[in-house]
């Protein structure tokens, strides 16, 4: 077995040493009615089967390798620099754990704090924490940290929000008492009229995401005057590679960014890992859930860092915590900095810029095909719904057949959108990959 | 060692550390695709370095870390296995990390395999019927395990359960996890012997309240020898069992959570089940129930009829959903590797030698070092500092001196129940060379603590930093670098 | 542990000191010694009604939180806000450092504080329960 050293030989002795005779002896404490007498498991395999085993079974899936993907909703397949996953595998990195003892995990805890601050600048806010377990984690906590500060119980979400996160928001609600309203969408934005008949003096928050599920850019300027008025909190989840080119929600008056990290250098990973950020003003520090690293100096002055404002947490606050959250996506976390400072400045911006003209580019030569027409007539950023006059079923099945993974289906979450075709376009695709595309989809 | 500059302290304008294709498909202004109201003026800034920058900045900072690989790592109640390598490998195979969460399920029937093949072995292993996948972290499990309680019991009509029994030792996130389910926590005592008080869990125990969450063995390492007689005491008055995985280690093919009683159980994969711990995370923490409460588990779930797995979105009684896509599907595919490279033999032998260790470490120190509750343990020891204090020397200090010595420490000041309390828990992986090392290394702390305690306060002295300012920075929060 | 002679106590281990019909509210010395280096603390608002064993501010240190129960009932009419800035000030003078002055609503309330020779002999008793 080689994951354990101790021979029989070390055992016997080690087991003299402890005084007892057998190592049946160290579990007599359990007592023999729930003894266990076997484990029904496969039998131990050798590197060589393991391996063959997790090919053969790998090899049951299709990948974004041999199918061009055109499919987003949420997650992206973005270019990611082959540098990254080699400074992952260091292992000081992934073996570590939370670092309690901040002597030995500066590693981790300044590459952290670099993160914060790269958070801080995409998203225009003061303080960012060390991750969530994902973006919709991000906007659930962003809703009860703002039910808690306005000590108010409704959260208004923008029907335009990730169909996932709403339900997720909702679980949590039913057992937080939290009470969700849906704010329709109009166009593909929000409804501001809607939102005026809705928001009232419960509302703890409106939850907004731009670009939105549709791909459309919220227009957050004209509801920002309107939630702030009603001492509500102005929550928005966003895409951060967005950020190079858009407006941060900060500059948009939010009191809380929050949103899936996915696209800084992650895999698909068929759904995860996945990496939830969360920033917001420096008034709310002190209520902001998970783990912060903070700036500090040791007994001769030299800067180190510490985790930092723990006594939010719960192995102090216990029940009265601000969240329950205590793992977080730590190497999901420095695997984003690491892509923001791979990509660095430029970077951001040409892979934001490629991804937009791309994706326009894939709308006109779609529309002009006269087989789609718009969906919504609203600025879009890497991602836009069409209306197919196909049934989208048989598109993307057609599409599969042509080695594409054609867009998302918007009938399965808005039963109104039967027709509706949700297009992604990264910087990663190519003009000759979206013409096929096009040719492919009025085949 | 100096300081390491931050990333943004080496910026330099014009310096790049990608590349990417030039954009071929014609290009407007953005202003002519997007109003200008909605662009941002000023572009964030992100560091501008070299490839080798970035490199090197990475390489110096994992230098100033402490894994697994680098030297023993005992902290107790985080299980810090060794993380095999080939895992590594297998989960980063094309086939597993280049699909798209909403490929058409015959597109991901190797994924949903894995899924539902962990599924299984993690029934097996825990005697439960069926696990999900879905939360993200160990404290994410408890969360959806305490709100299938609750459903389970609004479901029954016994809605005005709003109560959860949790033990004095319990780790936090027991009590955090039940306050966001919508519980009140109410507290059971531990009796001398360092187990649930039976008489105050019998007062406690009532109809207003849901269950009881323990960790079996407790935070002590101890086994709570009266396991059934508690699972009586709570099933009779129609509450349900909770156990907290964090310490699965100690009997994996010993004893199954399940025929103790238990009907709900998280796993933390990256505890027993040899996924690393990231700095911090990714974590995973499948949530495992007994056959009536299967109704309720979070969706989807992934089912096979005849030779094909699918989803199952369809399940009326479900809590619902509770992270986006289908959990953090890369870390179990960790998971199933080292259960499919242990095996049932293997599995055994992991605990029993977590078991061995941890008791060979408490003998071997327990007349230097105060053992509160001096029994066989389980997989981790818990010893106190408190001899130690009569020279001044806290249990801080201890854990610090141990730095100088290239040791992780173990948990310090947890449970909460021990004064001075250092946790050991020292896995399976270990040997009896690194355990006596340990142990020389400890007594040689114990020898100092009386003849130099200085030395032992001031510690650790060979870390790239010292002792760091906790108070300034909890008192002046410096959160983020700002350009000067 | 300094136990000034013209306070009054709560068995929580706040402190008292009357001005009038004004009571100035603060923690004990034994109470910062026990939490260690007070980096934050949460005070009421002026003009709140706060009443006696109510819960109304919170005092943390790098690793734990204690919370500050009013040994009386009555109106804020003075927070120290310098205490925002330099918590450590608890630390250094706990009978300086005043949370908040109370506009006292029943004196009668002062009966149920402990003169200085209780607060002592409360003290010691702790002491001997560690």
């Amino acid at each position: 077995m080689r994951y354990i050293s101790n021979t029989a030989a070390d055992k016997e002795s080690m087991l003299k040493e402890i005084g007892v005779d057998s190592i049946e002896a160290l579990f007599e404490d359990i007592p023999k009615e729930v003894y266990c007498d076997k484990l029904n498991l496969p039998k131990a395999m050798s590197e060589i089967e393991l391996i063959k085993k997790m090919k053969e079974i790998a090899q049951k899936n299709e990948t974004v390798d041999k199918y061009t993907c055109f499919l987003g909703a949420g997650a992206y397949d973005h270019f990611i620099p082959v540098t990254i996953d080699q400074l992952i595998l260091r292992q000081e990195f992934y073996t570590a754990y939370t670092p309690y003892q901040p002597e030995i995990s500066q590693g981790t805890l300044q590459s952290i704090f670099e993160y914060q601050t790269m958070i801080c600048e995409l998203t225009g806010m003061d303080v960012a924490n060390a991750s969530m377990y994902d973006g919709t984690n991000s906007l659930v906590e962003a809703a009860i940290l703002a039910c808690s500060v306005t000590k108010r119980s409704e959260v208004l979400v923008a029907k335009s929000v990730h169909p996932e996160s709403r339900q997720v928001l909702k679980t949590y609600a039913r057992f937080k008492k939290i009470k969700v309203t849906e704010v329709d969408y109009l166009d593909g934005q929000l409804d501001i009229s809607d939102l005026e008949a809705k928001i009232n003096s419960d509302t703890a928050a409106l939850l907004i995401q731009s670009p939105n599920f549709f791909g459309i850019i919220e227009d957050i300027a004209a509801v920002e005057k309107l939630v702030h008025d009603n001492k509500s909190l102005l929550i928005v989840s966003t895409d951060p590679i967005s950020l190079a080119v858009l407006k941060s929600p900060g500059e948009l008056g939010a009191d809380i960014a929050v949103g899936e990290g996915q696209p800084l250098g992650n895999p698909l990973s068929y759904g995860g890992p996945y990496l939830g950020f969360f920033a917001t003003k420096e008034k709310y520090m002190r209520r902001v859930p998970g783990r912060i690293i903070g700036q500090t100096v040791d007994q001769q002055g030299r800067r180190g860092f510490v985790l930092t404002l723990q006594t939010r947490e719960q192995h102090i606050r216990r029940e009265k915590a601000t969240s329950n959250i205590c793992s977080n996506q730590g190497l999901i976390a420095l695997t984003a900095a690491m892509y923001m400072t791979f990509m660095g400045k430029e970077g951001l911006r040409e892979v934001a810029e490629q991804s937009l003209m791309k994706a326009h580019y894939a709308y006109e030569k779609l529309i002009e095909t006269g087989k789609f027409k718009p969906l919504f007539d609203k600025p879009f950023y890497k991602e836009f719904a069409l209306e197919s006059t196909e049934p989208v079923d048989n598109l993307n099945e057609k599409l599969l057949k042509a080695n594409i993974l054609g867009g998302y289906q918007l009938g399965r979450d808005y039963p109104e959108l039967e027709k509706g075709w949700l297009v992604a376009v990264t910087e990663k695709r190519t003009k000759e990959e979206i013409d096929r595309l096009v040719r492919e989809a009025v085949k | 060692m100096s300081e390491v500059n931050l990333i943004f302290e080496t910026s330099r304008p014009g310096r790049k550390a990608y590349s990417l294709p030039e954009c071929d498909v014609p290009q407007k202004p953005i202003g002519e695709l997007i109003d200008s109201s909605y662009l941002r003026e000023k572009a964030p800034e992100l560091p501008e370095v070299s490839e080798l920058d970035a490199v090197r900045h990475y390489t110096k900072l994992s230098l100033r870390n402490h894994g697994v690989d680098s030297g023993f790592y005992p902290l107790g109640s985080c299980t810090m296995k060794y993380n095999p390598k080939v895992n590594e490998a297998v989960a980063r195979l094309d086939g597993f990390i280049n699909c798209h969460p909403y490929q058409p399920e015959s597109m991901v029937q190797g994924n949903l395999e894995v899924m539902y093949t962990l599924d299984r072995l993690l029934s097996e292993i825990s005697g439960m019927d069926q696990v999900s996948l879905q939360p993200a972290a160990g404290a994410h499990g408890e969360l959806a395990g305490l709100m299938i309680i609750k459903a389970y019991h609004e479901n029954r009509g016994e809605g005005n359960r709003d109560k959860i029994i949790v033990p004095d030792s319990a780790h936090g996130t027991n009590p955090a996890s039940a306050a966001v389910a919508g519980f009140e926590v109410i507290e059971v005592k531990s009796d001398d012997r360092g187990c649930v008080d039976l008489e105050h869990l019998k007062e406690v125990m009532n109809e207003e309240v849901a269950g009881l969450m323990l960790t079996n063995p407790n935070t002590l390492g101890l086994f709570e020898t009266e396991i059934v007689e508690i699972a009586k005491i709570v099933h009779d008055k129609g509450g349900l069992l909770y156990y907290d995985g964090a310490n699965m280690n100690a009997i994996m093919g010993i004893a199954r959570p399940g025929d103790m009683g238990f009907d709900v159980i998280h796993f933390n994969l990256h505890k027993t089940f040899s996924t690393p711990h990231g700095g911090g995370g990714p974590g995973s923490g499948p949530v495992g129930v007994k056959e009536s409460l299967i109704p309720f588990l979070p969706v989807p779930v992934v089912c096979k009829k005849d030779d094909t797995y699918y989803l199952d979105f369809d399940r009326p009684l479900s809590i619902g959903r509770i992270k986006s896509f289908y959990g953090n599907f890369n870390v179990t595919i960790k998971a199933l590797a080292y259960i499919f490279t242990m095996g049932e033999e293997g599995l055994k032998k992991v605990s029993e030698s977590a078991v061995l260790n941890a008791n060979y470490i408490a003998q071997k120190l327990k007349d230097v070092y105060l053992l509160p509750y001096d029994k066989i343990c389980m997989h981790e020891c818990v010893l106190s500092g408190y001899r130690q204090k009569a020279n001044g020397v806290s249990t801080l200090d201890i854990a610090k001196r141990l730095l100088d010595f290239g040791y992780h420490p173990p948990t310090v000041y947890f449970p909460l129940i021990v004064s001075e309390a250092l946790m050991i828990e020292p896995t399976e992986c270990e040997s009896k060379e690194t355990l006596d090392e340990f142990i020389n290394t400890m007594r040689t702390i114990a020898e100092e603590a009386e003849s130099n305690p200085d030395i032992v306060k001031t510690a650790p002295h060979n870390t790239v930093v010292s002792r760091l300012d906790e108070a300034l920075a909890a008192r002046k929060p410096v959160l983020k670098w700002k350009k000067e | 542990m300094n136990v000034p002679s013209n306070l009054l106590f709560s068995k929580t281990h706040e402190w008292v000191r009357i001005e009038e019909n004004i009571a100035y509210l603060g923690l004990t010395d034994f109470a910062q010694d026990k939490l260690g280096q007070i980096v934050f603390v949460d005070l009421p608002e002026l003009n709140q009604e706060i009443k006696e064993k109510e819960q109304v501010a919170e005092v943390e240190s790098v690793k734990a939180v204690a919370e500050f129960f009013s040994p009386v009932s009555g109106k804020v009419v003075k927070v120290n806000e310098d205490l925002l800035d330099s918590p450590e000030q608890i630390n250094e003078n706990p009978y300086d450092s005043w949370f908040v002055a109370v506009e006292l609503s029943d004196q009668s309330e002062l009966e149920n504080l402990l003169n200085p020779q209780k607060y002592e002999a409360l003290l010691m008793e702790e002491e001997e329960n560690h």
